[in-house]
């Protein structure tokens, strides 16, 4: 495939979006780390580096209409879900301009006009929200899916278990999508899972599950959509399996003694979903340095605008306590 | 025309409330445990399924924690979903929702969001259902700043504030106490809003105020009327919703009789009533001639035994008690 052709044709051209989106993502949490570290960014973040896939192909395969829920990850799929990199960063800084007006931060983004009805920083607390966004539509006959986003760790998580046994139950159109980065903070997978393979969790519900290469962003559209109709044709609910790979630590600081430096090191030489794609597309260096550079000044741009921000004023304090 | 009036049990009143507003209105809708069929466990919904069918009265599994999530989620969406939690004691297991999620999305998000759901629970001491089917959790709830608290004790209250819960656009916790089902009232068919945060004087008086809540006002009814066979007079008020707080009626009911009780049936101590007492001594200490008394449940777990149960609960005695040490003829 030549360059041209990438940016033309239609379903490649959707593909040189993602890796646009990808590299938007991917700068933007870099940026995060260093900012965070200069201590202009309060509190605690996590990044998604190595995760850009899931969040841009599952967010490309949603209709207009449809909503989704996040976690304390966040920042890559309010991104994806079409959020600017300002009103984002932004959040992250605390200011009136961040989607949630400086009063959530980097684990409560909500940019509800989007669809993005918030993420929750509780692990798995979100799943029942997404369970009921899916129980209105169903009960006002609209064709519209709910899709949650998750970690690993929260298939531990009662809520998860209730969740998927409630909307399967009621054949609610709502997605449950696992990010197995196969990890849990420090905990691996084969400490808090009594089993590996994570689509079972579903088959004890008599669920539909899929399972897909999280690393490979086309994959995850594919598989999104057909998640998606199947949910969005009142069949009932989906539990789709991303395998994907936390190429960062937990949190920015978290140190990682817990994990194999080596097999770390490789993981990340092997399992980058952005050289994938960019192997994918055959481009040339010159064109991926082109769209790293738009990356890198969309995310400068964020920054600048973040810092020149207003902070809220404490007059405000109490506004949205109550509606 | 003179209005047709029915006599309501609080049941039917709830009930009403419900129904009338699912008439209306085809985003309102209820669900928990055993509400279809068999009416919920105090048949608070009987007869709804028929009407409503088993989309809009929907029978759910053992699952609190997620059949709150979901009232959260519709509600997000705009829907008002009613949530009946089968007896309050299984609020601890929807907590994490109600305060993490329903009491927070909308300040959380910078006000892009509304949640318009009310769960409804019920519960309550004084017929040996021992410590996980009848402790008084309110107090647990109002100190959650995002959530609305309402506890009614007449029908009449039932109705109107159920009503008004259901249109609230916050997340309203709406407790009901097992005794008072059976209480009866005449009502007009058409049902009057009682808006929330508005107190009601259960008995006007001018030598002692009682704040009482829940089966302590007809309780704190029966002390004041004993309390005046001694030559006390005894107003009652009852708040009706705890969070937000009429502070205004109680200050004012305190500044014309400068005595003060506070009755619940929930634990005296670290409970509603400390805060009641703290407002008075806050902002009406000038005008109090005694010190604040409160009167509550013991502090243990709810026992079995109907001796160690009434020697638990507080009753009428108890209120009865503590208006008389607060004129000082104890
Ligand atoms: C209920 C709850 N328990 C513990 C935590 C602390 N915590 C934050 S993230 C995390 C790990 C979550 O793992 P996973 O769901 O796999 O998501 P990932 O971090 O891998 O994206 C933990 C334990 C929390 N936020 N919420
Ligand atoms: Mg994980």
């Amino acid at each position: 495939m030549t360059e041209l052709d990438f940016m033309t044709s239609p379903q490649s051209g959707e593909l040189g979006r993602f890796l646009q989106q990808m590299l938007l993502i991917r700068y933007f949490e870099q940026q995060v780390e260093e900012r965070y570290r200069d201590a202009e960014i309060p509190g605690f973040v996590h990044v998604a580096i190595g995760q850009e896939a899931v969040a841009v192909g599952a967010c490309a395969a949603l209709a207009p209409g449809d909503v989704i829920t996040s976690t304390h990850r966040s920042h890559a799929h309010a991104l994806a879900k079409g959020t600017p990199a300002r009103a984002v960063m932004a959040e992250l800084y605390g200011k009136v301009e961040g989607c949630s007006r400086g009063r959530g931060g980097s684990m409560h983004l909500y940019d509800v006009e989007r669809g993005n009805l918030g993420s929750s920083a509780v692990v798995g607390g979100a799943l029942g929200i997404a369970t009921g966004a899916a129980l209105s539509f169903s009960l006002r006959s609209e064709p519209r899916v709910a899709l949650a986003f998750f970690g690993d760790g929260a298939t531990a998580s009662g809520l998860f278990h209730e969740s998927m046994n409630l909307a399967q139950l009621w054949k609610l159109p709502v997605v449950f999508l696992c990010e197995n980065n196969r990890w849990a903070e420090s905990t691996p997978l084969a400490q808090h899972s009594p089993i590996t393979d994570l689509t079972q969790r579903a088959q004890a519900f008599g669920m539909t599950a899929l399972e897909v290469d999280g690393q490979d962003v086309e994959a995850v559209y594919r598989a999104t959509a057909e998640a998606l109709a199947h949910a969005r044709s009142a069949a009932g609910p989906v539990f789709l399996l991303a395998e994907t790979y936390r190429l960062a630590p937990h949190n920015v600081g978290d140190q990682q003694e817990y994990r194999d430096k080596e097999e770390y090191e490789l993981t990340r030489a092997t399992q980058d979903p952005i050289a994938k794609l960019r192997e994918r597309l055959a481009l040339s260096d010159e064109r991926f340095d082109e769209l790293e550079r738009e990356a890198e000044a969309a995310v400068a741009d964020a920054v600048d605008f973040a810092r020149h921000g207003t902070d809220p004023d404490p007059q405000t304090l109490l506004e949205d306590v109550y509606a | 025309m003179p209005e047709t009036k029915t006599r309501f049990s609080y049941r039917e009143a709830v009930r009403d409330a419900m129904s009338q507003a699912m008439r209306r209105d085809s985003d309102v809708f209820v669900m928990g445990q055993d509400i279809a069929e068999h009416g919920g466990s105090q048949k608070v919904t009987l007869g709804m399924l028929e009407e409503f069918g088993p989309d809009r009265v929907r029978n759910a599994p053992i699952s609190e924690m997620a059949l709150t999530g979901a009232g959260i989620g519709a509600a997000m969406l705009g829907m008002r979903p009613i949530v009946e939690i089968m007896y309050e004691d299984f609020l601890t297991l929807a907590m994490e929702q109600l305060v993490n999620h329903a009491a927070k999305e909308r300040y959380m998000s910078g006000g892009q969001l509304k949640v318009p759901l009310t769960v409804r629970t019920q519960g309550g001491a004084g017929w040996s259902s021992a410590a996980q089917h009848g402790q008084q959790t309110e107090g647990w709830f109002v100190g959650v700043p995002g959530l609305k608290v309402v506890y009614p004790s007449t029908p009449r209250d039932a109705r109107g504030l159920l009503w008004s819960s259901i249109y609230d656009d916050n997340c309203v916790v709406f407790f009901e106490h097992v005794q008072l089902y059976n209480q009866r009232e005449e009502l007009p068919e058409e049902l009057e809003p009682i808006p929330l945060g508005k107190a009601r004087i259960a008995r006007a008086g001018e030598d002692v105020t009682v704040v009482a809540t829940g089966p302590l006002v007809p309780e704190a009814l029966a002390a004041a009327e004993q309390a005046e066979q001694d030559g006390i007079s005894v107003e009652v008020v009852d708040p009706r919703t705890l969070q937000p707080l009429d502070e205004e009626a109680i200050l004012e009911s305190v500044r014309k009789t400068s005595r003060c009780v506070v009755a619940h049936e929930a634990v005296r101590r670290m409970g509603f009533g400390a805060e009641v007492a703290a407002l008075v001594q806050e902002k009406a200490f000038d005008w109090l001639d005694a010190p604040v008394e409160r009167v509550g449940a013991c502090f243990s777990p709810l026992p079995f035994a109907p001796s160690l149960e009434r020697a638990c609960i507080p009753r009428r005695e108890q209120v009865y008690a503590a208006i008389k040490r607060t004129v000082g003829s104890e």
